[in-house]
């Protein structure tokens, strides 16, 4: 079991001609993820690679081939309206890749798409990962750009703002024989479509997943308000790791979220409202798997 | 991207916002032409003050000994004498450090004869993902200390963002700050103008601190915006050409702006142990993972998903651009990335730079076999580490030695 997507969902790539998203679009398809259609208005009839077909729009392409996931690869000034479309088209989730969207583009999406059936992930994220069971997990639901082989089928839910601290989280699981049921990358901008909690709440009514990491960052609330519920409804291990401890107030770390403003969203005070919930800390990024194998 | 008070003051009043009279210079006699037109104008008092993007600026102190960023004058000749003072003077406020900040401009404006002050401010409620406006009665201090020692005064209003700012909500919040009388309908009118500059400009922050009552020789009062700070959302600039224009790199570090002209995200701090990564959070955790080992970061610096040779050259000349770095560390976790990319990377730059700092890498993920093998075979005496950890404690180690 898994979260959010699983091998067999059938996904979308909405800007699948652009350098990025096409790279990325052929990784996937050679993990085995059932990529089906490909958007890029104007180009309609074309095929990706020969395969997948391409629409000028994500309804018709969703109609034509039943993909019920996108992948939004397209460049950031056009990102929010290929969001609005892929979520007025009925898709189930819409998972943004695009970093640099201007917040206010997000804050309007955040607020059209209230109450809509879909799930936003990101945007600014590294995608979403349910591993397989075959080689180097390949034959699983790759939406994104993680690296796939360092996944492992299983039954930990991995939850992060960072992509490469989600790389070292999974890799550190894999490495230790714990697979993973999925990984999602919630992003780092400061409008996110999904936080912390709307995704640990769906792992914790997951029966296939056993224990959770959760990685956070300095900049907003969103891991304190995670742990105020895990600490009153969760029922599952969760550890957790926060970057950003010596991060200086008012920079913005990478990140367009990461920053300590007004003397909110400081590394200390999600650490001690994590440690409060009973989540296991790890210290340093080198022991987020071992912070979870302890309480398993 | 942050605005100057006279650049700020102006989007303001293209949409609508009152601002005191006044022009910014760049030279003394400048200063005095501006604020002999505001004498003959018949104001009594001209105010003075540096633009640079710091707070604290009238109580800062410059290095000469001269006291003060803001000054009010009774004359132009007064005005001319402090902008001279001032002009190419380097200031130290509690924001700027040690190092301070040059000034090279002035804003010249009309010293009102101020009645009230209040505090006023847009900005992203990131918990509701909503906008939110921030008023309170205790204007022209500090608004964090308010809100420890008395956040009741502060009047809090979240925006339907499809709807935007409603005229009766701005007058629930005029009367809130406690405006009466006609009062109401233009503190209502201007922090409608506010809203709809942090929105039309897509500021992160407008600030008005202080939001004033001032009075006129005739006895009128009207509300203006006496100082203002605005910081726009850099990834919105492609449709404000005219503000990305606004930006002065004087006021940003030397190395950071050379860093983003190679799409690096770097950021420099105090310590000695200078640090590469790939990623922003990942950046983030080995800067906490060297402070976890007793040494202090020299800086921030994410090369992003698909680091070239040339950045990651770029990067090391960067680094040894700060006199206080001791040692260095490459942590990277090669996802599609290719770890012996990252690795012939770093042999050429440490080749190219001559690098003579000890210098630990951390590679993992995609190809490490071949890139450990390459860093081995380089002939550069660079030293390997297999986890965080262990790099994160051996180049503190190499730092202090």
């Amino acid at each position: 079991m898994a979260i959010l997507v699983k091998p067999d969902t059938k996904v979308l790539v909405q800007g699948i001609t652009g350098s990025f998203g096409g790279r990325h679009t052929q990784l996937s398809l050679e993990y085995g993820t059932q990529v089906v259609a490909g958007v890029t208005p104007g180009k309609a009839g074309q095929k990706f690679e020969d395969t997948v077909p391409i629409f000028d729009g994500v309804a018709e392409a969703a109609r034509e081939t039943g993909a019920t996931a996108s992948a939004i690869f397209v460049p950031p000034p056009f990102a929010a309206d290929a969001i609005l479309e892929a979520v007025d088209a009925g898709l189930e989730l819409v998972v943004a890749i695009t970093e640099g969207i201007p917040v206010r583009d997000m804050i309007e999406v955040r607020a059209a798409i209230q109450g809509s059936a879909t799930r936003l992930i990101g945007p600014n994220c590294p995608g979403v990962v349910t591993p397989g069971t075959g080689k180097d997990s390949h034959g699983g639901c790759r939406i994104g750009i993680a690296p796939g082989y360092i996944h492992k089928s299983g039954d930990i839910g991995v939850v992060s703002r960072s992509g490469t601290l989600t790389y070292e989280a999974v890799w550190q699981l894999t490495c230790n024989g714990l697979g993973q049921s999925t990984c999602v990358g919630i992003g780092g901008d400061p409008v996110p479509g999904s936080t912390h909690l709307d995704i640990i709440k769906l792992f914790n009514d997951d029966p296939g997943t056993r224990g959770i990491i959760m990685i956070g960052e300095i900049g907003g609330s969103a891991e304190e308000e995670a742990a105020a519920w895990i600490k009153e409804n969760c029922s599952k291990p969760v550890a957790g790791f926060i970057a950003g401890t010596t991060a200086p107030p008012g920079r913005r770390m990478g990140h367009a979220g990461a920053i300590i403003s007004g003397g909110k969203g400081t590394a200390e005070a999600k650490i001690a409202a994590m440690e409060a919930a009973g989540i296991s800390i790890a210290e340093i990024p080198s022991q987020m798997a071992e912070a979870l194998i302890k309480i398993l | 991207m942050n605005l100057h008070e006279y650049q700020a003051k102006q989007l303001l009043a293209r949409h609508g916002v009152e601002v005191p009279g006044g022009q910014p210079c760049t030279t003394a006699d400048e200063a005095r032409a501006i604020a002999e037109d505001l004498f003959a104008k018949g104001q009594e008092m001209v105010v003075l003050k540096i633009q640079i993007h710091s707070g604290g600026r009238g109580k800062g102190v410059f290095k000469d000994g001269f006291k003060g960023g803001v000054h009010l004058c009774k004359s132009a000749d007064d005005v001319h004498e402090k902008a001279k003072a001032m002009l190419g003077n380097t200031i130290v406020t509690k924001q700027t450090g040690e190092a301070g900040r040059q000034v090279h401009t002035l804003l010249v404006a009309s010293g009102e004869k101020i009645v009230d002050e209040f505090y006023l401010a847009v900005l992203l409620d990131r918990e509701t993902s909503r906008p939110l406006i921030m008023a309170s009665r205790e204007g022209g201090v500090d608004i964090e200390e308010v809100a420890e020692t008395n956040p009741d005064a502060i009047v809090k209003l979240q925006v339907d963002p499809l709807l935007g700012l409603r005229p009766y909500q701005g007058r629930n919040l005029a009367s809130a700050l406690g405006l009466d009388g006609k009062l109401i309908h233009s503190g209502a009118k201007l922090i409608s103008s506010v809203y709809k500059t942090w929105w039309e400009c897509d500021a992160s922050m407008v600030e008005i601190n202080p939001l004033c009552i001032i009075e006129s020789p005739d006895g009128s009062q009207k509300i203006a915006a006496v100082d203002a700070k605005i910081s726009i959302d850099g990834n919105a600039l492609h449709r404000h050409k005219d503000i990305a224009e606004m930006r002065d790199l004087n006021e940003e570090a030397k190395l950071e702006v050379e860093a983003s002209k190679f799409g690096l995200n770097y950021i420099k701090l105090d310590g000695s142990v200078a640090c590469l990564v790939n990623g922003a959070g990942l950046a983030m955790a080995t800067m906490d993972a060297i402070k976890h080992y007793g040494g202090d970061p020299a800086n921030f610096l994410d090369v992003g998903g698909s680091a070239s040779t040339e950045q990651v050259t770029a990067a090391f000349r960067i680094i040894l651009k700060d006199p206080n770095v001791k040692a260095i560390l490459v942590n990277i976790f090669g996802g599609i990335m290719n770890c012996n990319t990252i690795a012939e990377g770093v042999v050429a730059a440490v080749k190219e730079t001559r690098l003579t700092l000890p210098l630990v890498v951390r590679l993992e993920g995609n190809n490490v076999e071949t890139g450990d093998s390459t860093l081995a075979n380089s002939g550069l005496s660079l030293i390997t580490a297999d986890s965080m950890a262990e790099a994160a404690k051996k180049v503190v180690a190499e730092a202090a030695a």
